[in-house]
């Protein structure tokens, strides 16, 4: 599978010596949606930038759709879409005024703007609203209109920087649900980041989580959790069966794990859910509740970094 | 490059008419201080050697400068908005030339320009001011208002895209207000008695813009006044448009 994305030992460096993207490589295949997890100033938004020809790198080399991002800048913008961090929309525009002059500016002949914006704003969602102004919108609809934005010029691959941050449920799940749409129906690349372990565990093929300006694990969902750990039982204990006498049974099947209300063991391999079952009824424990935790990403930046992803926040990525 | 240059004018230009205090002050406020400059020193006809027998068409020049200033403000606020809410970065995305941001943008300055300089010749005509140099002068004042527009524009876009804060560029309007209050647009420089204020106002190019408008309407075809005043618009364009270009590159520093 050709590489939409080819990055090797990209760096940013800005001024006063602060490395916010340290040498990171990545490959992203054609038609593969790639969640780039990290905390807040991790570097995400500034690898984004560099991607996308908005920010030159200090020292590396990268490869967007083909082109080489700095000596062919103009041959990326034509090739990508991207919705930034901040939905940079004009207030005093309409949605329907957004998408005409973005359609414009690249090119698109006048003849079939009307027929692509009107498009593009029933994908969205948006076209009872498209000749409002967009100070009048919600959250959820600029970050509707921005993805119109980004995909106005069918681009092969598209770039998401935190697209559903401070959107409600509905309004992500119909953003997720678009972003699935984009690779299963029109084979988009996708490159989107995101501080969500939901969102990365949900849409992506692969993921790579950044700290400190590094990627410090990468792959599938999948397969990042299972390097890192074996799933952990919970159980609460009912009428007549004692905490102690849980932990006794428990213990045999692995580590015992803190538990705010019960008892919890990480699996060791000698047996599986079903074998804990099986010696809760041999030892005729009574038991409230029984609950398998599989390893989140959460557990894998733990593992990686030594601190939890969620309440994690690095300063803010500094200005160019 | 030209339709993506009228693909942003034509925004530069939606953007100020959905703001009606950045179409309807450029329009009143400079036709009010001329209605109470006219009232508070029409004796000034009375001076001996002043050049016109009417304060109103001596003070006729006044607003075209004043209204280009506020057309620059807003239009420089209106950049510094882009860059602030990061809408230059969406732009910057596009395969938009980096020149066509700025020349589009100057572009609705210049169109907000045309329509103020066509109200104020329009008023004034309407309250008897005779133009001297006759209908082609009227033409000569409107392409004038529109270099001073301008030159007076590249300096808001530069403010802008140095600094990226509409609060700097709202900072530049005292500033502006300055170099038009210590000029001629009171007096013409000869009869200016206080020594320091006539070498300021002989000193500030902005006497010599209002100058030049003025002899379109209270002289006829005055060759150095024109000159000056097509001359001075003209470098001060010049010099605004070249450090705005570099700015802009530092500002858009896409690859």
């Amino acid at each position: 599978m050709k590489g939409a994305i080819e990055v090797r030992g990209l760096v940013r460096e800005f001024k006063g010596g602060i490395k916010a993207v340290s040498g990171i490589d990545l490959d992203v295949p054609a038609g593969q949606i790639y969640g780039f997890l990290g905390p807040n100033g991790a570097g995400k938004s500034t690898t984004v930038h560099m991607l996308t020809t908005l920010l030159p790198p200090t020292a590396g080399s990268a490869r967007v759709g083909g082109f080489d991002i700095v000596k062919e800048g103009p041959a990326v913008r034509r090739t990508i879409g991207a919705a930034l961090q901040e939905a940079a929309l004009d207030p005093l525009l309409t949605g329907r005024e957004h998408l005409k002059l973005q359609l414009a500016l690249h090119g698109v002949r006048r003849t079939e703007r009307g027929g692509r914006t009107d498009e593009l704003l029933e994908r969205v969602g948006l076209r009872l609203a498209a000749d409002r102004k967009i100070g009048g919108y919600s959250g959820g609809m600029k970050r509707r209109l921005d993805l119109a934005l980004a995909l106005a010029h069918r681009p092969r691959i598209l770039f998401l920087d935190e697209p559903t941050t401070g959107l409600d449920p509905q309004s992500r799940s119909a953003l997720w649900d678009e972003v699935v749409r984009l690779k299963r129906d029109e084979g988009v690349t996708v490159f989107l980041t995101t501080q969500y372990l939901e969102e990365a565990d949900v849409l992506a093929d692969r993921v790579g989580i950044i700290d400190h300006g590094r990627i410090v694990a990468e792959g599938t969902p999948a397969s990042l959790k299972a390097e890192i750990g074996r799933p952990t039982v919970e159980a609460m204990p009912g009428e007549g069966t004692t905490q102690r006498e849980l932990e006794g049974i428990l213990a045999r099947f692995g580590e015992l794990q803190p538990s705010t209300s019960g008892i919890a063991v990480r699996l060791d391999g000698q047996g599986g859910l079903t074998e804990v079952v099986r010696a809760l009824d041999a030892a005729q424990a009574n038991v409230a509740a029984l609950h398998l935790h599989s390893p989140t990403l959460d557990d894998v930046f733990l593992a990686k970094t030594g601190r939890s992803l969620e309440g994690s926040e690095e300063p803010a990525e500094p200005e160019a | 490059m030209t339709a993506q240059i009228l693909h942003l004018a034509r925004r530069s230009v939606i953007r100020t008419l959905r703001q009606p205090a950045n179409w309807i002050t450029p329009l009143v406020f400079p036709l009010a201080l001329m209605a109470v400059n006219t009232g508070g020193l029409d004796a000034a006809t009375n001076l001996p050697g002043f050049p016109s027998d009417s304060y109103l068409a001596f003070f006729l020049a006044f607003p075209f400068v004043q209204g280009a200033l506020f057309a620059t403000v807003n239009a420089g606020v209106d950049l510094a908005r882009d860059i602030q809410t990061g809408f230059i970065n969406r732009l910057a995305l596009t395969p938009m030339q980096s020149g066509a941001l700025l020349v589009g943008h100057l572009g609705g300055v210049i169109a907000m320009g045309f329509l103020q300089a066509v109200w104020y010749l329009a008023v004034g005509l309407a309250i008897g001011v005779r133009l001297e140099s006759g209908i082609l002068g009227g033409v000569v004042i409107f392409v004038l208002a529109v270099l001073i527009v301008l030159a007076f524009g590249t300096f808001g876009a530069l403010a802008a895209l140095r600094s990226g804060s509409t609060e700097a560029v709202h900072s530049l309007f005292p500033v502006f207000f300055v170099f038009l209050f210590i000029s001629s647009m009171n007096l013409p420089r000869n009869l200016i008695e206080t020594e320091w204020f006539r070498v300021a106002a002989s000193l500030n190019p902005v006497s010599y813009l209002i100058e030049a408008i003025r002899s379109l309407v209270i002289e006829g075809w005055n060759a150095q006044a024109l000159a000056l005043g097509f001359g001075i618009s003209l470098a001060l364009a010049v010099v605004g448009l070249t450090l705005s270009a570099l700015s802009l590159r530092s500002r858009m520093a896409r690859t």
